[in-house]
C-alpha cells in the first residue's frame, strides 16, 4: 500500500473540492473493496477523503412514492429496512446472498454499485490485465475463465461485475444521483451507469473524476413476485456463478436482470417481454450475443435453467 | 522405551482420565485470545522490525538482476536482503524447492527477497518497489501432458503385483475400467505461516509456526549452515498446519536474513495471496482403477493406477497404497508415476495418498457393487480381508472395517436407499452414499521429560506440537494417568526445542506415538520415585495423588521432596508395525440434496463411523472427525487450485478463490468410535484418527450425489457445471 | 493446568527480551524510529476506547485497525487470517457491530467503540460464548476462534434486532434464530479445522435455541 494523505470531509462540497483539487484522491466510505485493491497496489491514491461523516446514511421517502438512500447505507441496513423489506424484497435478498455479516455492516450502498471486478488475474499484479494495466492484454482469456463473463465482453477483457445489490437494482430501474467535482448534481439511470469493456475496461462507470454518487433512488414499487436467486459453488459468502434477480407479476410478465455473466448486470428489456413464454425463449434473448469459453460455457445452461426454477417458484 | 511386544494391562487401562471427555486444557487461552502464535511474541523492551516477502512473478527460469535502489530509499527500511545476494543456500532434507537464495527460479511466487522496514506499511510498500529482470524458461504445466512422460520413482515402492491381473481381469464376468481425477489441493490453514527471528551473536531464536520442530531444526540449521545447537525453535501455538508446516518454510528464512541483515528481531508472515504458489499443495492424480468381479461380488482382480506430478526431486502422491490392503482379492497390481511439473512443489497434504486414493477408489467400489447388483455396504463386506492381501502371512493387529459399515448403516438407516435419481423433495434431488474410510498407523520415536515437583505438580515437557488436534489435552491426561493425580495438577508444555524430541504432527501418528513417549518418560519417573522411597517399583501403586506400596502411603508432593524429580524417556518401537498391518477404519455416511434446477449441491447429513483403537479423549478426537469431514467436503464439492497451463501456477490463491468449507456448507455432524484397542499399537493401545476422518468423505458425497441425480462424475471436485447436462428438464 | 500455560508464556517472553537485549543494544525505540522515518503528513492521530479503555495513536494512515490492535496496542488475540475480508478471523466489535478490522483504516475509527476478544472476557472470568465454545469444543487450533466468539455474540445481537438473513423465509416476519440461520450468519468465519458442527451447538447453547 503507497504512503497516502487523508481528510475527513465535513461537507459533501468540500468532499468534492478535495477531489477536483487532486487528481490522485480517492474517496473512502465502508473501504472493504478499496484497501483490499490498495493492500495490493491495484488502487494507489495519494490522498484518501473519508466521507463517512457526510450524513448520507438515511434512507428516506422521495415524493413519487419511491425511497432515496443515502449512498452511505450499509449494506445490513438497508437490508433490514422495513420498507426496503416490504416494498423491495429484492434488494433485500440480493443484499443478504451477498458477503458476510461483517462485510455487510462495513460495505456501503455506492461502495458496492462501485466495487471492482473479482477477476483473479486483475488481483494478481504479476499477470497483465488491461482493466489494471491498459494494454497489457486479458490474461483470463485463455486461462483460468470459469467465473467469467459470457456476454457483452470484448477482446480486451471478460470480467464479471460482482454485485448482487446491483443486479436487484437494474430490475427495479434505479437511479443513481451523484455530485460532481464542480459541486452541479446529475442523476442517472442504473442501466446507463455501468459500461461495458470494450477497449477501455479499465473505465467502468459514467462516473467523472471527482463526481461521487449521494444517492440511490428506487421509483414507486411495482410488486409482484420479487426473487433473487444466487447460484454459487459454496453455500455463502462466495461470488456467483450467476445470479437473476426477477419481478414477476401475477399474469407472468415481468423483469430479470442477471449477474455474474457480465461486466455489468445483465437486463435486456426485449427478453422481459418473453418472460410469459417461459426460461427458454427468455434466456436465447438475453445471452443472445453469448460468447463464452470452455470452462464458461455452463453458464448459458445456468442462466435459462435457474430462469426456470424462479418461473416455477413465481408461479407456484 | 522399545515397545517390540503387545501391550498388556498398564497404568493406562485405569481410564480415570485418558479415555474421558475432558475439555481441552488450552481452552480459555485460545478462547480469549491469550494463546500466542508465532507472529505474537511480544516484549515492550524489544524494538521488533518488520519483513516483507517478494515473490517470483515467473514459474520457471532464473533472476538476470534485482533492482533494489528504490526499495533502499524508501522510508523506514532498515535492509533489502535478496536472493542473489544471498546466494544458493543448502537444501534442508525435507524440502523438494529452495526456499530462498541463488538465481534460479523454480516456481511462481518463490521467496526471491524479503524487505525489512520499521513499520509492515512501510516492508509492504518498500517490498512493491523492487524491480526484477527474469529469464523465463518454458515449464511443464499440465498433468494430463506431462503424465505421457511420467516415470516410475527412484524410492519407495511404486509397483506391487500378485497373482494374475490382467488374466484375472479379462476372465472376470463383471468388470470396471474408469479414470478419475483429483484436483491440486490447498491446506489452507487460517494462520499463515510465520516467524520471529532474534539473533544474538551466532545463536539465533526463533518463534514459528511448526508441525515438526526437530525437523525445522535440522532443516534450518543446514539452510543458514550454521550449528543446529545454536538454534532455538518455539512452536506452542499453530494455526493449523495439515501437512503445510511439516516442513521448513520460507517466513523462517527469511527473518532469520532480515534480523541479521537488519541487527535487529524481524517478524515475518507470509501475506495470503502468497501462501499457495509459495508453499506446498497436496498433488492433483490422475488415476485409473480396474475391478474384476465374480457375480456374488468377490473381487478377482483390482488394479490401481495414478500418475501425479512434482517438481525435479520430489515424490509422487501414493495415491494406490490403500488399495494394497483395503479390499481382498487374488490378482492385483499397483503402479505410481511420476511426471515433471514447474508447478510450486507439492507435499504431504491431511492423508496423503489415501485421502486423494480414496476419493477415487472408493467411487469405484460404488460403481462395481452396482455393476454386480448388490448393495455397497454389502459389497464391501463380501471383500473385506484380515491379512494384507499382498502379503498374506501378515494379518491385520485389529481390523473392524465390517463393524463400522454395519453400525454406521444402522444408525444413519440405511436401508429404503432409493435408485439413483428417485428420489425427490421439492426442488431437491435427494440421495445417499457411503464409503470405506482407510488409513494406516504409523508410529515415530517420541520422547518426553516429566518433572514432578514439592507441590506434587506433575509439568511435561516435549518438542510434541499442538496444532489443533489436541495434543495438549492427551498428554496431559497421559501424565495424570500415569501419576495418579488429577488433571489440574499436570503441567504441558510444547512445541519448544529445547525439550525432548518428539514424534510432532503429521501422519495421524502424533497422538499414539507422543503419548506412548510421554507414557515411557512417566514409567522412569515411577521408577525414579520408587526407588528414592525404597520400594519395588513393579508393586507400586500410583493413586490420588499419592505413591503407595503395600499400607505404606505418602504423598507425591512428599516423595519428590524439595528438589523434585525427572523422568526423561523416549518411546523406540520394535518390528510389531512390519509383523503385524497396523491400520484405521471407518464408514463414511452422506445424506446430499442436489437442486434440480442449478446442480448445486448441499449436504444434509454426515455420519462417521471410526475404529481406531483406544480413543484417549472422545471429545478432541470427535472434534478431530468432524474437521476431517468439512474438510472432505471441501475436495468433494468446492476445492480446486486452478492452474493457469500457460504461466505456471495457482490462479484462486487466496481465501476467495479457494472455496473451503463455510458453515452454511455444514450440517450437523455425527461420529462414533468403535468401543476398541489395539495393544498392538503401543502400551496407549490406541491409533491415529485425524486423518481416517478425512479419508473416504469425499467419495462417500460423490456416491450420494450419484444417488440423487444419476450423473456419475469422477472429476473432482463435483461442481454443478459437471451436473447440469444430466439433470431432469425444466419446464 | 491454566497457570502452568501462561507460566510457560511469560517465561518464554523474557527468554525473548534477555536474548533482544543484546541484539539491539543502542538502537533506538520503534516508535521514534518509525516517526523520523515516516512522512509527518501520512500520520495521523486518532482517539478510541478499546474494551472500555481509552487509547490514543498517532499512526500511519495506512495502519488497518487489525494491525493498529495486534501491533501497536499489542491486542493480538484478533488475529490476521487472510489480510482480505476472506476469513473473519480478524473480526470485532464496533459500536456493537462486527466487522473485519484488517479492511477499515484505524484512523477511520475516531471516537469508535471498539470490543475485541480480549475484551469480552478473561480467563477464570469467561463470556458465556467462550465457555460455550470450550464446552462445545467449538474450536481446535484456535486462530479463527476469537474471529468467531465476536462474531456470534455480534450476531445473536443482530437476530434480536430482527436484521434479516439471506436463509430468513419470510422478510416480514420476526427474525428466528434456528441452526440454519445460525450457520447462514456465521458463514463469514471460516474454521479449516472444521469445527462448525460444534460451533453451532455453542452458539444455540448460548441463544437458549436447540441445535
Amino acid at each position: 500500500m503507497r504512503a497516502f494523505t487523508y481528510e475527513r470531509a465535513s461537507s459533501i462540497e468540500a468532499a468534492a473540492k478535495a477531489a477536483a483539487s487532486n487528481p490522485e484522491a480517492k474517496f473512502i466510505a465502508g473501504g472493504t473493496n478499496l484497501l483490499d485493491l490498495m493492500k495490493l497496489e491495484i488502487e494507489t491514491p495519494t490522498h484518501l477523503i473519508d466521507i463517512n461523516s457526510l450524513g448520507l446514511d438515511k434512507i428516506e421517502p422521495t415524493s413519487e412514492g419511491g425511497l432515496r438512500i443515502g449512498a452511505l447505507v450499509r449494506n445490513t441496513d438497508l437490508a433490514a429496512h422495513e420498507r426496503v423489506r416490504r416494498d423491495y424484497g429484492l434488494v433485500s435478498r440480493a443484499l443478504l446472498a451477498g458477503a458476510s455479516g461483517q462485510l455487510r455492516n462495513k460495505a456501503t450502498t455506492a461502495g458496492n454499485l462501485l466495487q471492482r471486478t473479482r477477476c483473479p488475474y486483475f488481483y494478481d499484479t504479476n499477470q497483465p490485465c488491461n482493466k489494471r494495466q491498459p494494454g497489457s492484454g486479458c490474461s483470463a482469456i485463455g486461462g483460468f475463465s470459469r467465473q467469467h463473463a459470457i456476454t457483452g465482453t470484448s477482446e480486451a477483457c471478460i470480467a464479471t461485475h460482482a454485485s448482487d445489490m446491483a443486479v436487484a437494482m437494474r430490475a427495479l430501474d434505479a437511479v443513481i444521483e451523484t455530485v460532481k467535482a464542480d459541486g452541479s448534481r446529475r442523476s442517472v439511470p442504473i442501466a446507463d451507469f455501468h459500461r461495458l469493456p470494450g477497449d477501455t475496461p479499465e473505465i467502468e462507470t459514467v462516473l467523472e473524476r471527482g463526481e461521487f454518487i449521494s444517492a440511490v433512488v428506487l421509483p414507486p414499487p411495482i410488486g409482484g413476485r420479487q426473487i433473487y436467486r444466487k447460484v454459487r459453488d459454496r453455500a455463502s459468502y462466495a461470488f456467483a456463478l450467476v445470479s437473476i434477480g426477477a419481478v414477476i407479476q401475477l399474469d407472468g410478465t415481468g423483469r430479470i436482470s442477471v449477474g455474474g455473466v457480465a461486466h455489468k448486470p445483465w437486463r435486456i428489456e426485449q427478453a422481459d417481454a418473453e418472460l410469459p413464454q417461459g426460461a427458454r425463449a427468455t434466456a436465447s434473448i438475453l445471452l443472445a450475443d453469448a460468447h463464452t469459453t470452455e470452462q464458461n460455457r455452463f453458464k448459458v445452461d445456468l442462466v435459462e435453467r435457474t430462469l426456470g426454477a424462479i418461473i416455477a417458484e413465481a408461479r407456484g | 522405551m522399545q515397545f517390540d511386544t503387545p501391550a498388556t494391562t498398564n497404568p493406562i487401562d485405569n481410564l480415570k482420565v485418558v479415555g474421558q471427555p475432558i475439555p481441552r486444557i488450552d481452552g480459555q487461552l485460545k478462547t480469549t485470545g491469550r494463546a500466542m502464535y508465532a507472529y505474537e511474541w511480544h516484549d515492550p523492551k524489544v524494538p521488533y522490525a518488520y519483513g516483507y516477502p517478494v515473490g517470483a512473478a515467473i514459474a520457471k527460469g532464473r533472476i538476470k538482476s534485482m533492482d533494489v535502489s528504490a526499495a533502499k530509499k524508501a522510508p523506514g527500511v532498515l535492509a533489502v536482503v535478496t536472493a542473489l545476494e544471498v546466494g544458493k543456500l543448502k537444501k534442508g532434507k525435507y524440502n523438494t524447492a529452495n526456499l530462498f537464495g541463488g538465481q534460479e527460479i523454480q516456481h511462481y511466487h518463490q521467496a526471491i527477497a524479503v524487505v525489512v522496514a520499521e513499520t509492515f506499511e512501510q516492508a509492504r510498500a518498500a517490498a512493491a518497489l523492487i524491480n526484477v529482470d527474469y529469464a523465463e524458461d518454458k515449464g511443464s504445466f499440465d498433468l494430463k501432458v506431462a503424465m505421457e512422460t511420467a516415470v516410475k520413482p527412484e524410492t519407495g515402492e511404486p509397483d506391487s503385483a500378485v497373482g494374475d491381473f490382467d488374466g484375472a481381469f479379462k476372465a472376470a464376468p463383471v468388470v470396471l475400467d474408469q479414470s478419475y481425477t483429483t484436483p491440486d489441493q490447498s491446506h489452507s490453514m487460517m494462520e499463515p505461516h510465520a516467524s520471529i527471528a532474534v539473533w544474538d551473536g551466532d545463536k539465533l531464536t526463533l518463534w514459528t509456526s511448526s508441525q515438526m520442530i526437530d525437523w525445522w531444526r535440522s532443516d534450518l540449521a543446514t539452510t543458514l549452515d550454521i550449528d543446529k545447537e545454536k538454534i532455538h525453535l518455539m512452536s506452542p501455538f499453530i494455526g493449523g498446519g495439515f501437512g503445510g508446516k511439516l516442513f521448513l518454510r520460507a517466513d523462517a528464512l527469511l527473518a532469520a536474513f532480515g534480523a541479521k541483515a537488519a541487527k535487529r528481531p524481524v517478524k515475518v508472515a507470509l501475506p495470503r495471496p502468497f501462501v499457495v504458489n509459495n508453499t506446498t499443495h497436496r498433488p492433483a492424480t490422475i488415476q485409473r482403477i480396474r475391478i474384476g468381479a465374480e457375480r456374488d461380488g468377490k473381487i478377482t482382480a483390482i488394479a490401481h493406477e495414478s500418475w501425479s506430478g512434482d517438481l525435479p526431486g520430489g515424490g509422487p502422491e501414493t495415491a494406490v497404497m490403500q488399495t494394497r490392503l483395503l479390499y481382498g482379492g487374488e490378482n492385483r497390481m499397483t503402479a505410481m508415476r511420476l511426471a515433471t511439473l514447474d508447478l510450486p512443489e507439492g507435499n504431504a497434504m491431511r492423508a496423503p495418498g489415501e485421502a486423494p486414493g480414496l476419493m477415487a477408489l472408493e467411487i469405484a467400489i460404488d460403481e462395481i457393487a452396482e455393476k454386480v447388483g448388490i448393495d455397497p455396504i454389502q459389497f464391501r463386506i463380501v471383500n473385506d480381508t484380515q491379512v494384507d492381501p499382498e502379503k498374506p502371512e501378515r494379518r491385520f493387529s485389529h481390523r473392524d472395517l465390517v463393524g463400522c459399515l454395519k453400525l454406521g448403516a444402522a444408525r444413519f438407516g440405511w436401508t429404503g436407499r432409493g435408485r439413483p435419481g428417485s428420489k425427490r423433495e421439492g426442488d431437491w434431488l435427494i440421495g445417499t452414499g457411503v464409503a470405506a474410510a482407510f488409513r494406516n498407523n504409523l508410529v515415530l520415536p517420541s520422547g518426553a521429560r516429566v518433572r514432578l515437583d514439592s507441590e506434587g505438580v506433575v509439568t511435561v515437557e516435549t518438542d510434541m506440537t499442538d496444532i489443533g488436534t489436541g495434543s495438549y489435552t492427551i498428554i496431559a491426561q497421559t501424565a495424570a494417568e500415569m501419576m495418579g493425580v488429577t488433571i489440574d495438577k499436570v503441567g504441558v508444555h510444547l512445541g519448544d526445542s529445547r525439550f525432548p524430541v518428539s514424534a510432532g504432527s503429521g501422519g495421524q501418528f502424533g497422538a499414539n506415538s507422543a503419548t506412548s513417549g510421554v507414557y515411557a518418560a512417566c514409567v522412569k519417573l515411577r521408577e525414579g520415585i520408587a526407588q528414592k522411597l525404597g520400594f519395588n517399583s513393579e508393586d507400586v501403586v500410583f493413586e490420588n495423588g499419592t505413591v503407595r506400596f503395600g499400607n505404606r502411603s505418602i504423598a507425591l508432593a512428599e516423595a519428590a521432596g524439595p528438589d523434585g524429580l525427572v523422568g526423561e524417556d523416549t518411546m523406540k518401537w520394535g518390528d510389531l508395525t512390519k509383523t503385524h498391518q497396523q491400520s484405521t477404519f471407518g464408514a463414511h455416511f452422506v445424506e446430499v440434496g442436489v437442486d434440480a434446477a442449478t446442480g448445486e449441491t448441499r449436504i444434509r447429513r454426515m455420519l462417521a463411523v471410526c475404529a481406531a483403537g483406544r480413543i484417549l479423549n472422545p471429545v478432541t478426537a470427535r472434534s478431530q472427525v468432524i474437521g476431517a469431514m468439512t474438510m472432505g467436503a471441501g475436495a468433494a464439492l468446492s476445492e480446486e487450485l486452478a492452474i493457469d497451463t500457460r504461466r505456471g501456477f495457482f490462479v484462486n490463491h487466496d481465501l476467495a478463490g479457494y472455496e473451503v468449507p463455510v458453515h452454511a456448507d455444514i450440517p450437523h455432524q455425527e461420529v462414533i468410535f468403535m468401543d476398541e484397542t489395539d495393544p498392538m499399537s503401543s502400551p496407549m493401545k490406541a491409533k491415529g484418527v485425524g486423518e481416517l476422518g478425512l479419508c473416504g468423505v469425499a467419495a462417500a458425497i460423490a456416491n450420494a450425489i450419484y444417488n440423487a441425480t444419476g450423473v456419475r462424475v469422477r472429476h473432482y471436485p463435483i461442481t454443478l457445471d459437471k451436473l447440469i447436462g444430466g439433470l431432469p428438464d425444466i419446464a | 493446568m491454566q497457570g502452568s500455560i501462561q507460566l510457560e508464556i511469560s517465561r518464554r517472553v523474557l527468554l525473548i527480551s534477555s536474548a533482544a537485549t543484546i541484539a539491539v543494544n543502542g538502537v533506538v525505540t520503534r516508535d521514534a524510529a518509525a516517526q523520523a522515518a515516516g512522512s509527518q503528513m501520512n500520520n495521523t492521530e486518532v482517539s478510541f476506547v478499546v474494551n472500555a479503555e481509552s487509547r490514543k495513536l498517532n499512526v500511519d494512515n495506512r495502519t488497518t485497525l487489525l494491525d493498529a490492535l495486534r501491533e501497536h496496542l499489542h491486542l493480538t488475540g484478533t488475529k490476521k487470517g487472510c489480510d482480505h475480508g476472506q476469513c473473519g478471523a480478524c473480526t470485532v466489535m464496533v459500536d456493537g457491530r462486527r466487522i473485519n478490522s484488517c479492511l477499515t483504516l484505524v484512523v477511520m475509527h475516531e471516537g469508535d467503540e471498539i470490543t475485541t476478544i480480549e475484551g469480552l472476557g478473561q480467563p477464570g472470568n469467561l463470556h458465556p460464548m467462550q465457555a460455550a465454545f470450550i464446552k462445545h469444543d467449538g474450536f481446535q487450533c484456535g486462530y479463527c476462534t476469537p474471529g468467531q466468539i465476536c462474531s456470534s455474540v455480534a450476531m445473536l445481537e443482530e437476530i434480536k434486532a430482527n436484521i434479516p438473513s439471506h436463509v430468513t423465509e419470510n422478510l416480514t416476519a420476526e427474525t428466528k434464530t434456528t441452526p440454519t440461520e445460525i450457520r447462514e450468519r456465521m458463514s463469514g468465519n471460516i474454521c479449516r479445522c472444521g469445527a462448525y458442527s460444534n460451533i453451532v451447538d455453542a452458539i444455540a447453547e448460548v441463544a437458549g435455541t436447540k441445535a
